[in-house]
């Protein structure tokens, strides 16, 4: 890893590990430290449909489902029977994976609009399930005084603790698909998203990618919903429904398919403007939601992190001509 | 006496059945009249349906009309949204790519929904029956005089779309544009226009399907992503692009989930047109009346 691509890791490291610090003494802000914990949690969800998306060309409308059932698995595992978090949420994670294999493996054979409307479908139907098993889930009313969580013996209450905790999870999710992207599967989804037959012809097998990295997908959005679990300690349907599948495609959609930082930009990004900035709006956000996504769509289709890449780079070619 | 009792809940829930899976065949004949022209899936359709239901209950209520042409009116403003999405929406796409599509009709369908909350509130509205009169008693069951309009309106639509597409000459225009756009386009067709009457033509058919549905169902702002979603279920299962697979999977899927609601549970009825549209997808993509040759051409 050379100098120029290490020193924005070093500054964005270093900048996430002081943000708690900074905006501790303004009060106006000081709240922020609990926005980041939960775009931290958003931005798992968003790193694996990052990569769904951005590298194998996929779409998925179904991640809100995932977030549920990691959610919902770890409620009812830690309320119900008392388990520890800790082993709560890789139970929850195998049984989202052991789902998005079962419904994968036909899904993904379908592309473009089929494969959206049947994600679509499903992840509707999970939002049922949830709404309708009241033994299990509380229906609509949702579920409410769920344990939190312990590391080493210790109760992670405050806000500045829950912000180290999920950015770890980010830290640990970011880097395990950085290198997913830059091993041998890396370059065959790109193979993939480029030309799909191509890839195939060349022996990449692409069903069996495409699968692998949707299971992922769901793994990291339910290790999300757990964590999201213990840090609200209440849930209800809502939080799970398609309006939330659809904001996880935006949010990686607006900070660029085709990069991790992109989706980690978007997340936050987004957060603020739903938690925090279109609070002044009230029943405008759902509009100013639409707006924001469409114009993106229309007229940076790259999404705006690569959007700025892209002139930065310009703007350093033309300063600096490339001497051959 | 009991057995004439369930034979008639049997029937009550067939006709329910029948009306609502009318709806969900004009919502799929929506897409099937897109998807034909430009092979886009609109996922704003839902939305014409909603709004149509209310902009009737606003022409009725606010400006006075009477209910058939508030039924008009509405039509022709959800028509004028479709013209909307194409005209400023659509056509200003820089990626035309399937991915970015999917992602600005679900963007303009926010829109359409959100707008609708702020114009509309959060409630559902009522609107009355196109002609008065109450319950026609028939072999035990009680038809509503709605349904029957709403079985009119879809059977009048289905008849006159199939004729346009079959003998009229802009019909077939509009589908040698799905077909092949460059040589409809050498031929002299004018492809942009056909786009753009498609859009207005799928927009105009949602919205009277939900305008004659609301004097039975109600309609309120977020009604419409459910509605999309079952109506592009019958338009599946009856085969992409398929006017009369559409009718008949519309129907199919109302009558299941009408009878689920009725024989096993009132809160997975939903979810019966849902699971049908991912068996459906799963096993056979092409749908129950398509052929395999032509689904392995269309770009799925």
């Amino acid at each position: 890893m050379n100098l120029r691509k290490f020193a924005p890791v070093a500054a964005f490291v270093a900048f996430m590990a002081a943000f708690p610090w900074m905006v501790a003494p303004f009060d106006a802000i000081s709240h922020y430290t609990d926005v980041m914990v939960f775009a931290g949690i958003f931005c798992l969800v968003t790193i694996g449909l990052s990569l769904l998306m951005g590298f194998a060309g996929q779409i998925s409308l179904a991640q809100a489902a995932f977030f549920g059932i990691g959610a919902y698995a770890s409620a009812i595992l830690t309320g119900r029977f008392g388990w520890n978090p800790w082993a709560a949420m890789p139970a929850g994670a195998a049984a989202a994976a052991a789902v998005a294999w079962i419904v994968g493996v036909p899904a993904l054979r379908l592309k473009g609009h089929y494969l959206a409307m049947a994600t679509l479908g499903f992840g509707v139907i999970v939002h049922i399930v949830l709404n309708e098993e009241v033994e299990w889930t509380g229906g609509p009313s949702g579920m409410v005084d769920i344990p939190g969580l312990s590391v080493a013996g210790v109760r992670v209450l405050s806000e500045t603790a829950w912000y180290y905790l999920v950015w770890t999870f980010v830290a640990a999710a970011l880097i395990f698909s950085y290198h997913v992207l830059h091993s041998r599967v890396g370059r065959a989804l790109r193979a993939i998203h480029e030309a799909e037959k191509a890839a195939e012809a060349m022996g990449v097998p692409v069903a069996s990618y495409k699968v692998q990295v949707f299971v992922y997908s769901a793994v990291l959005a339910s290790l999300a919903g757990s964590l999201y679990t213990h840090y609200v300690t209440f849930l209800t349907p809502s939080s799970f429904d398609l309006m939330w599948s659809v904001r996880f495609v935006l949010m990686v959609v607006v900070g660029g398919m085709q990069s991790l930082w992109g989706a980690v930009l978007g997340t936050v990004f987004l957060t603020f403007v739903g938690n925090e900035w279109l609070h002044v709006f009230a029943d405008f956000e759902v509009l100013v939601y639409g707006g924001i996504l469409l114009a993106v769509a229309l007229l940076v289709p790259q999404g705006l992190v690569v959007w700025m890449q892209e002139k930065l780079s310009r703007r350093r070619e033309t300063l600096l001509p490339r001497s051959e | 006496m009991e057995s004439a009792g369930f034979g008639a809940a049997w029937l009550q829930y067939a006709l329910g059945g029948i009306t609502i899976g009318a709806i969900y065949a004009l919502v799929a004949i929506g897409y099937n009249i897109i998807y034909n022209v430009t092979e886009i899936i609109n996922f704003a359709q839902g939305e014409f349906v909603m709004l149509g239901g209310l902009f009737a209950v606003f022409f009725y209520e606010a400006c006075g009309l009477p209910i058939l042409a508030a039924f008009l009116a509405a039509v022709a403003a959800v028509a004028l949204t479709g013209l909307v999405l194409e005209r400023y929406v659509i056509r200003n796409a820089r990626q035309a790519t399937v991915l970015s599509m999917i992602i600005i009709t679900i963007a303009f369908s926010i829109l359409l929904k959100g707008g609708a909350m702020l114009a509309w509130g959060k409630d559902p509205y009522r609107l009355p029956p196109f002609t008065g009169g109450g319950s026609i008693l028939w072999n035990g069951v009680a038809v509503q005089p709605q349904a029957l309009w709403v079985l009119g309106v879809s059977g009048i639509i289905v008849v006159c779309l199939t004729l346009f597409f079959r003998r009229s000459v802009y019909g077939k225009a509009m589908l040698a544009c799905a077909d092949n756009p460059a040589a409809a386009r050498l031929v002299g067709i004018p492809v942009r226009t056909m786009i753009f009457l498609s859009f207005m033509l799928s927009a105009a058919i949602g919205a009277a399907a939900g305008v004659s549905i609301t004097p039975i169902t109600l309609m309120e702002y977020d009604r419409g992503a459910l509605l999309g979603l079952k109506g592009f279920g019958a338009a599946v299962l009856g085969g992409l692009g398929q006017f009369f697979g559409a009718l008949v999977a519309g129907l199919l899927l109302g009558l299941a989930e009408s009878f689920c609601a009725g024989y096993v549970s009132s809160g997975y009825k939903d979810a019966v047109a849902l699971v049908l549209l991912l068996l459906a997808l799963f096993f056979k993509p092409e749908g129950l009346f398509g052929s395999k040759e032509a689904a392995g051409l269309k770009r799925f």
